[in-house]
């Protein structure tokens, strides 16, 4: 039995310090695989200002500002869907409580939510593993995302 | 990835060049040189001018509403000069490129002072 080729996604990791300096790493080495993966240098920017956010809000919120832990990214590039995974042992999050705020109040922070869910289709909080959370974003590439 | 503040007093205010990518590791530094200019008194206008920065993300984009928030409240007046393409995008994405007032050079974001 042949796999179907256009159906195997290729798997990228990297696993970064949870100190902020890093996400500079991140994001340099995420840029030429999303580009690669067929998208615009806009929406490329979208999706990396997006993952540069949810790696924040595990620095801030999961390990709260402990920088000796890990994050583990990984990216996978399948023909329908591109797959950013983001790993963490830290605190779980309170999922009902993650919710996009309203824009039209101008104040500082909480836009991070906002920016993953304006790059991906699908966010999601995976809190029943041992340890940590498992972030998933995925973006179709079937059809243009607004 | 650093990012570079620099201050200096010009006729219409105090102008701040920023250069680099401002995420959660530098904003604070941008906090910081902000907080030292709301500091001194008899400051009419802080231009920021952004054309050396590639990136900010949401903690910038804090930085900068707090800004605007201590600009209010003393009377001053903040513009901010030449966002690139890819800061401009997240201005957009944050519904907060009409809320600053925005200006392609630093001789139009003088212009009238």
């Amino acid at each position: 039995m042949t796999a179907d080729k256009a159906s195997i996604a290729e798997a990228v990791s990297l696993v970064v310090p949870s100190h902020p300096k890093y996400l500079y790493v991140v994001r340099s080495a995420l840029y030429p695989i999303v580009v690669a993966a067929g998208f615009t240098k806009r929406d490329a920017r979208k999706i990396i200002l997006a993952v540069d956010e949810a790696c924040s809000n595990i620095i801030k919120h999961a390990y709260g500002g402990d920088t000796t832990k890990t994050i583990t990214v990984t990216v996978e590039d399948g023909a329908e869907r591109f797959t950013v995974k983001l790993r963490d042992v830290g605190r779980k999050p309170d999922v009902s409580t993650i919710a996009p705020r309203d824009l039209g109040d101008v104040r500082p922070g909480g836009l991070g939510t906002h920016f993953m869910a304006s790059a991906f289709d699908q966010v999601d909080y995976d809190t029943h593993l041992d340890q940590g959370t498992l972030l998933t974003l995925v973006r179709n590439k079937t059809k243009v995302k607004a | 990835m650093n990012v570079e503040v620099v201050t200096k007093n010009i006729d219409a205010g105090i102008m701040m060049l920023v250069s680099g990518d401002v995420d959660m590791n530098t904003s604070p530094t941008v906090r910081n040189s902000l907080g030292e200019v709301f500091k001194q008194g008899g400051v009419r206008v802080l231009l920021i001018d952004l054309s050396g920065v590639r990136y900010i993300d949401s903690s910038g984009i804090a930085t900068l509403v707090e800004a605007m928030q201590n600009c209010m409240k003393k009377g001053m007046r903040l513009r901010l000069i030449e966002l690139s393409p890819s800061v401009h995008d997240v201005f957009e994405l944050a519904r907060l490129a009409s809320v600053f007032e925005i200006f392609a050079t630093q001789n139009d974001a003088v212009a009238g002072l």
